[in-house]
C-alpha cells in the first residue's frame, strides 16, 4: 500500500516535471504575442504620428521677403488711410528692387511672390503709427505660400510647373542677396481662417473650441453628476430605472451626427438660437456628452463602499448629507475622469456641428457665445479640402495642436485620478 | 471648487435665454451653398473684410441643393443672405422661395469653371472625346452590333472604346451623386457623348426618362471610383497610380499644375484661355442669389457685392482667376456688375421658360 502510494506520488510529480517546460514554453509563447500586439500597435502610432510630424512641422515656419518700402505720402492720404492702397506700396517697392521687370505679365509675376499679407501688415503699422509716412524702411515681409513651398522644397525648381524661368531667376536673386528667411510662423497662432494659407491660423477655431467646449463643461458636468447621484443613490431600483439604464447606455452609443440633427431641429429651428454659434455648438455637444458623464459617474459613486454610506447614516446624517458630505467627494476623481474623457470626446466632434453650421469659413475670432464660430477639428476637414497645396501641411499642423490638446486632457485625467483615487 | 462650478453652471443657464435674445441681431453676412464656389466667395469674404469696417462673412459649404433650400427657408435674419450654386436655380426651388415669402431674388453669374480629366504628369497624356468617356464610364452602352439596344458596359480597357487610346485599364476616380461637380460632368459629358449615337439623341426628345437612366448611370463594376468630394486626395492618388485618371474642377489642376496634366476633350485641352472662350466643352456658369429685402437689414451686403463684382476679383486679371475662376466675357461681366449695383432685375417666374 504504502510502496504503490509512493510509486503513485513519484508519477504525479514525474508527469508534473514533464509537462513542466511545455507550460512554461505556453507562458512564453503567450507573452510574446503580447509583446508582439504591443510593438505592432507601437509601430501604427509611430508611422500616424511620424507622418503627421513630417507633414506639419514645416507649417510652423514662414518664409519672408525685405523689401524696400517707402511710406509714399501721396499715396497715403491721411483722411482716407483706411482704404489707402497699400498693396500699391509692396508693388512699387517690389518693382525697385527688380528696375529690369518691364511688361504687364512679368510685373503680375513679379508681385507673385509677395502675400496679400504684406499689404495688410503694412495697413496695419501705418494706421498704428502714422509717424511712418514719408518714411523708407527695410521690411520682412510676408511671402507667397508657393515660394515658401519652394524655399521648403515642395515644389521642384523646374520652370513649367508653378513657376516660370523668369520667376525661378529672381527667387535665386533674393537668396544671393540674402533677401529671403525662414522665420518661425508666428501668424499661425495669431490668426484666424484665410484662403492665403501663409495667412491661415488656428487662433479663431481655437477660440470657437474653447468656448465650445466650455459651455459643454458647465452644463454637462453638473447635470451629468446631478443624474448620476441621484441614478444611484435616490431612485429605487424597479422596471423604471432599468428603463432609464437602457436608455442612457442606448444614447451613449447613438451615432453623434444625430445629435446634430436634434439640434438643428430644436435649438435653431424651435427655439431660434443662431446658426454657427458657439452657444448652440456647446448645447449639442452637451447632449451628446451627458450619457458617457452619467454611466462613468455612475460607475464611480458605485464603487464607493457602502460602509462608508452606512457609517454616515448610523452616525446620525441624513441621506442627503452622506451623499453629499461623503459620497460625492470619494467618487469625484472617477467622476472627473469620466469628465473629461467625455470632453476629450466632444474635442474631436465634427459630424453634430455639421448640422447647425458651425462647418463654416470664418475670418474674425470669435469672442461671444453668439459670434458665428468654428472648432478645431472642423478646420482640419476645410483645409484638408482646399485646393491651395500649402494647405496640406496646415492640416497637419492643426492636428499637430489638436492631439496636444487632447493628450493635455487625457493627461490631466490621469494626474487628477492618480491624485485623488482612494483605496479600500 | 465644486460651489464655483455649480455657480457658474446656474449661471451660465440663466444667462441662456439672455443669449438666444442676443442672437435677434446679426452684424455679419450669411453665405451658404455650392462647394464649387466656395474657394473662391471665401476669398472675396476675406478681403471684404480685410479691407472695410464691416465683418468678414460667414461662409458655409452646404453643396449648391442644401444651400439653396436654407436660403428659400424664409426671409429675415435667421436665414441666409446669400446662397451660392454652381448651378442655375431650379423652377422647383424659385417657387419654393416665392411660398416662403422670399420675393425678391436677384441672381448674378460669377464667371466658370471647367471640370477637367487628369492624369498624372509622368504618365502619357489622353486624347479623349466625350463619346470616349461615355462609352469608358455608362453602366450601359449601346450595343456594339449597331442595334438600337444597350448593353452592360463590356469594355475593359481604352484600347476597347476607341482603337487610337492605349491599352490601360480604365479607373476614373470622380465625385460621388451629392457633388455639383458630378452633375455637371453626368449633363457635359456622359449626355454630350451618349447624343454622338443618333438613335439615343432620337430617344431624347421621344422618352427624356429613359434616355438619362441610359446616358446619366455611370458603371459600378469598379470602372468608376468614387472618392469622395475631397479632391486633393484624387490628385494624390493620381501620382500614385499613373494608370488612374482623375475628374474634378479646374482649380485643383490649377494648383497642382507640376504634378498633373489635364486630358484633351474633344481635342481641347483644359487651359485657362480654352476654358474663358468656350473652346473647352465641360464647363458651366457659376451663380450666387442674394435676397434683396435683406439689402438695408444686415450691414455691409452691397458692399460685398460690389468687391466681387469688382474688375480687380473676377475680372480677366482678377484676383478670382489665379484661384481658377474662368471669367466671363467683358460685356456680360458689366452687365452683372450693374445688377449688382441696382439689385434690378429680381428673378420673375418668365425666367424659368
Amino acid at each position: 500500500m504504502t510502496k504503490s502510494m509512493g510509486s503513485d506520488s513519484s508519477t504525479v510529480i514525474e508527469r508534473v516535471e514533464r509537462g513542466l517546460s511545455r507550460r512554461y514554453r505556453a507562458e512564453k509563447r503567450f507573452r510574446l504575442i503580447g509583446v508582439g500586439a504591443i510593438i505592432l500597435s507601437l509601430f501604427f502610432l509611430v508611422i500616424l504620428f511620424g507622418d503627421i510630424l513630417i507633414k506639419g512641422l514645416p507649417a510652423f515656419s514662414q518664409t519672408q521677403i525685405k523689401i524696400t518700402i517707402f511710406f509714399d505720402p501721396e499715396r497715403l492720404p491721411l483722411d482716407k488711410l483706411e482704404s489707402a492702397d497699400f498693396e500699391a506700396l509692396v508693388k512699387s517697392g517690389l518693382r525697385s528692387m527688380f528696375p529690369q521687370v518691364r511688361g504687364r505679365r512679368s510685373k503680375r509675376a513679379l508681385y507673385k511672390l509677395v502675400s496679400s499679407g504684406a499689404a495688410y501688415e503694412l495697413r496695419k503699422r501705418v494706421l498704428h503709427n502714422h509717424d511712418l509716412i514719408g518714411k523708407t524702411k527695410d521690411l520682412w515681409l510676408i511671402a507667397d505660400d508657393e515660394l515658401d513651398l519652394l524655399l521648403k522644397g515642395d515644389i521642384a525648381r523646374v520652370p513649367g510647373g508653378r513657376f516660370n524661368q523668369q520667376q525661378l531667376d529672381w527667387i535665386e536673386k533674393l537668396e544671393r542677396d540674402g533677401n529671403l528667411r525662414q522665420r518661425f510662423n508666428l501668424n499661425f497662432f495669431t490668426s484666424g481662417d484665410s484662403r492665403d494659407p501663409e495667412l491661415a491660423g488656428v487662433l479663431g477655431s481655437l477660440s470657437g473650441t474653447v468656448l465650445t467646449l466650455m459651455l459643454t463643461f458647465l452644463l454637462s458636468f453638473p447635470i451629468g453628476i446631478g443624474a448620476a447621484v441621484y441614478l444611484e443613490e435616490f431612485l429605487k431600483k424597479g422596471r423604471f430605472s432599468d428603463f432609464l439604464e437602457v436608455n442612457i447606455n442606448n444614447l451613449a452609443a447613438v451615432p453623434s451626427i444625430i445629435f446634430g440633427l436634434l439640434g438643428l431641429g430644436v435649438f435653431i429651428n424651435f427655439c431660434g438660437l443662431p446658426r454657427s454659434a458657439p452657444l448652440v455648438g456647446g448645447l449639442v455637444l452637451t447632449l451628446m456628452t451627458l450619457p458617457t458623464i452619467i454611466i462613468s459617474s455612475r460607475a464611480a459613486i458605485k464603487a464607493v463602499p457602502p460602509s462608508v454610506r452606512e457609517a454616515a447614516l448610523g452616525l446620525g446624517a441624513s441621506r442627503m448629507q452622506t451623499v453629499f458630505h461623503h459620497v460625492i467627494p470619494l467618487a469625484m476623481p472617477g467622476m472627473l475622469t469620466g469628465a473629461i474623457i467625455g470632453m476629450a470626446r466632444a474635442l474631436g466632434e465634427t459630424a453634430p456641428l455639421l448640422m447647425i453650421g458651425m462647418v463654416a469659413f470664418i475670418v474674425d475670432i470669435p469672442k461671444s457665445f453668439n459670434a458665428a464660430a468654428t472648432v478645431l477639428p472642423v478646420q482640419i476637414y476645410l483645409w484638408a479640402d482646399s485646393p491651395e497645396r500649402a494647405f496640406q501641411a496646415r492640416t497637419s499642423a492643426a492636428i499637430i495642436i489638436l492631439l496636444f490638446f487632447l493628450i493635455l486632457m487625457n493627461a490631466s485625467a490621469v494626474y487628477l485620478r492618480r491624485k485623488f483615487e482612494r483605496r479600500w | 471648487m465644486k460651489k464655483v462650478l455649480l455657480m457658474l453652471s446656474l449661471f451660465t443657464l440663466m444667462l441662456l435665454p439672455a443669449m438666444s435674445q442676443a442672437g435677434a441681431s446679426r452684424g455679419y453676412i450669411a453665405i451658404v451653398g455650392s462647394s464649387t464656389v466656395y474657394p473662391f466667395a471665401t476669398v472675396v469674404a476675406e478681403r471684404f473684410g480685410k479691407t472695410t469696417k464691416f465683418k468678414t462673412p460667414k461662409i458655409e459649404s452646404t453643396g449648391s441643393g442644401g444651400g439653396l433650400k436654407l436660403f428659400s427657408a424664409g426671409s429675415g435674419i435667421k436665414t441666409p443672405d446669400i446662397t451660392n450654386a454652381s448651378r442655375r436655380i431650379k423652377k422647383s426651388e424659385y417657387e419654393r422661395c416665392q411660398k416662403n415669402g422670399v420675393h425678391d431674388v436677384v441672381e448674378i453669374k460669377i464667371g466658370y469653371d471647367g471640370i477637367v480629366v487628369a492624369n498624372a504628369k509622368t504618365a502619357p497624356r489622353l486624347v479623349l472625346s466625350r463619346r470616349d468617356l461615355y462609352l469608358a464610364l455608362a453602366k450601359e452602352v449601346p450595343n456594339p452590333d449597331g442595334s438600337a439596344t444597350v448593353i452592360k458596359n463590356p469594355y475593359k480597357t481604352w484600347h476597347d472604346v476607341n482603337p487610337e487610346l492605349p491599352s490601360t485599364k480604365i479607373r476614373v476616380l470622380g465625385p460621388p451623386p451629392t457633388s455639383g461637380t458630378r452633375d455637371a460632368f453626368v449633363e457635359l459629358v456622359m449626355q454630350g457623348g451618349a447624343k454622338t449615337f443618333p438613335w439615343l439623341k432620337a430617344l431624347k426628345k421621344k422618352d427624356k426618362h429613359k434616355f438619362k437612366a441610359i446616358a446619366h448611370t455611370l458603371r459600378e463594376d469598379g470602372a468608376y471610383v468614387e472618392a469622395g468630394e475631397n479632391d486633393n486626395l484624387i490628385v494624390q492618388k493620381l501620382e500614385a497610380d499613373l494608370d488612374t485618371l482623375g475628374i474634378f474642377g479646374f482649380s485643383y489642376l490649377d494648383q497642382n499644375s507640376d504634378k498633373i496634366q489635364g486630358s484633351l476633350v474633344d481635342g481641347v485641352e483644359p487651359t485657362f484661355e480654352n476654358i474663358a472662350n468656350g473652346k473647352y466643352p465641360v464647363s458651366r456658369p457659376l451663380f450666387f442669389y442674394v435676397k434683396k429685402s435683406h439689402v438695408g437689414m444686415i450691414p455691409g451686403i452691397r458692399g460685398y457685392l460690389a468687391e466681387f463684382t469688382s474688375e480687380k476679383a473676377f475680372g480677366e486679371d482678377g484676383y478670382l482667376s489665379d484661384r481658377g475662376l474662368i471669367p466671363m466675357p467683358k460685356s456680360e461681366r458689366e452687365h452683372y456688375r450693374k445688377v449688382a449695383t441696382e439689385l434690378e432685375p429680381v428673378m420673375s417666374a418668365s425666367d424659368f421658360k
